[in-house]
């Protein structure tokens, strides 16, 4: 039996979290890129695919990320593909967060005004030049604050991992409470180890919309 | 080997089901009422910026809108009774909930009542209307009028989020899922029809809240 002090409790809780911080990642950078393709279609005006987009985003809102990942975890090796924790916990986590990243992002198009599509048409402009060139720098700027913001979110969902078996910060913490007996003050440091990675993000979300609302 | 998909195995077990959803709407209709009720309570400490508590409010905010859910609930659940404090389960599950919902619906609510003009409450003032009447008649109504599409969005992700209570066993709609498919192993299948019930149980949540919303406004307006 070996001695837990808070040193070594920390110390674990820290090497683990550098897997939630990995994790959080992944699933942003993933699903930021697959979240940009949904919007793509999403504003592209193409009645079928706006509702299949529209249905996307419905699922993975309406539907808990819990139940994501168990369908993830469970599903995949039906249709003969090896899940391990890290793939499942990977591949739900950007669906989740593509499809909230869809959503905001929509907003942020929207909110460019029509004029703004109507006079790049009328400059001979097609989709994709509307997109990169008028667009989106203009969307980007309104969007960067609540893209930060969601970050938080994202951190925070890497935890349902740990009940598929993905060892990172939750679940280092309830293997080191089933050795310790000490589930207050693990439990207390796990919190605090997230506050410590979204207080941050959180702030400087709160940053950015401040900045955001000068400007206009 | 193909796999063939057998739902029909998932029907033995719709009273468990059942159970499970009901005891998902108990924890989430529990948590929304007390939670958006600390919330309000959390927003008027907030906006009337009084020394002690407004800053206890706000840490409160921060410390639980920056950490899981998950956390939050093992934090109870586990942690607590270390200090003495012994709950079941259930108690535990609608205590994070209401923690967790009081926490965002404070900053929704406060950002409401920033949203009021500043006329208006010293119109209220003039009217020689004392601090609570003000806070009842012209403040929260108009705030709550403003952020319920926020507030209604947050009230769903808690009843979506309630599904890791299954985790200290709580008995409700995942925990179901959970021992159903630790019976019948028919994993995919009991997990895809419980996150449709789930879809199905948040569009009927936010019709109603919506509902409610159009209700306590609409109403409430010629008074």
């Amino acid at each position: 039996m070996s001695d837990f002090t808070l040193g070594v409790i920390v110390y674990n809780l820290m090497l683990a979290a550098r897997w939630t911080v990995l994790l959080s990642l992944i699933a942003f950078v993933c699903g930021g890129i697959v979240g940009l393709l949904i919007l793509m279609l999403r504003v592209s005006g193409r009645r079928w695919l706006v509702r299949l987009t529209i249905g996307y985003v419905e699922l993975f809102q309406g539907t808990p990320l819990l139940m994501q990942l168990f369908l993830v975890f469970f599903g995949l090796p039906l249709i003969g593909i090896d899940v391990s924790p890290w793939m499942a916990a990977t591949l739900a986590l950007t669906l989740f967060t593509s499809a909230f990243l869809a959503e905001i992002w929509r907003g942020c198009v929207e909110a460019i005004g029509k004029g703004q599509w109507e006079a790049s048409a009328s400059l001979g402009m097609n989709f994709r030049e509307q997109m990169r060139w008028i667009i989106l720098p203009q969307a980007m700027r309104i969007a960067i604050a609540p893209t930060v913001g969601f970050s938080v979110q994202v951190v925070k969902g890497t935890a349902l991992t740990s009940i598929i078996g993905f060892v990172e910060l939750t679940k280092a913490g309830t293997m080191i409470t089933n050795a310790t007996f000490a589930p207050f003050t693990v439990y207390g440091c796990v919190a605090l180890y997230y506050f410590i990675i979204c207080y941050p993000l959180s702030l400087y979300a709160r940053h950015l919309e401040g900045k955001l609302h000068v400007a206009r | 080997m193909a796999y063939k998909f057998d739902f029909s195995t998932i029907l033995p077990y719709w009273d468990m089901l059942l159970h499970g959803i009901v005891l998902t709407t108990e924890l989430t209709v529990i948590g929304a009422v007390f939670g958006v009720a600390l919330g309000t309570l959390g927003a008027w400490a907030r906006s009337a910026k009084t020394p002690v508590i407004s800053p206890i409010v706000g840490i409160y905010v921060e410390l639980i809108r920056n950490t899981p859910f998950l956390v939050q609930l093992f934090f109870i659940f586990f942690g607590l009774p270390a200090l003495g404090v012994r709950m079941g389960e259930f108690e535990a599950a609608v205590l994070a909930m209401v923690v967790n919902l009081g926490a965002y619906s404070t900053e929704i609510i406060r950002a409401g009542i920033q949203s009021i003009p500043r006329g208006q409450i010293e119109a209220a003032a003039s009217l020689a209307m004392n601090r609570v009447q003000i806070f009842r008649y012209v403040v929260i109504l108009p705030a709550l009028k403003k952020i319920w599409p926020a507030l209604s969005s947050q009230i769903v992700i808690v009843m979506l989020g309630s599904s890791v209570c299954s985790q200290i066993a709580a008995e409700e709609l995942t925990f179901a899922a959970n021992y159903i498919q630790s019976r019948n192993f028919r994993a995919f299948e009991v997990y895809f029809v419980v996150a449709g019930l789930y879809l199905v149980m948040s569009i009927v949540l936010r019709w109603l809240l919506k509902k409610i919303g159009n209700r306590m406004f609409e109403r409430r307006r010629h008074v």
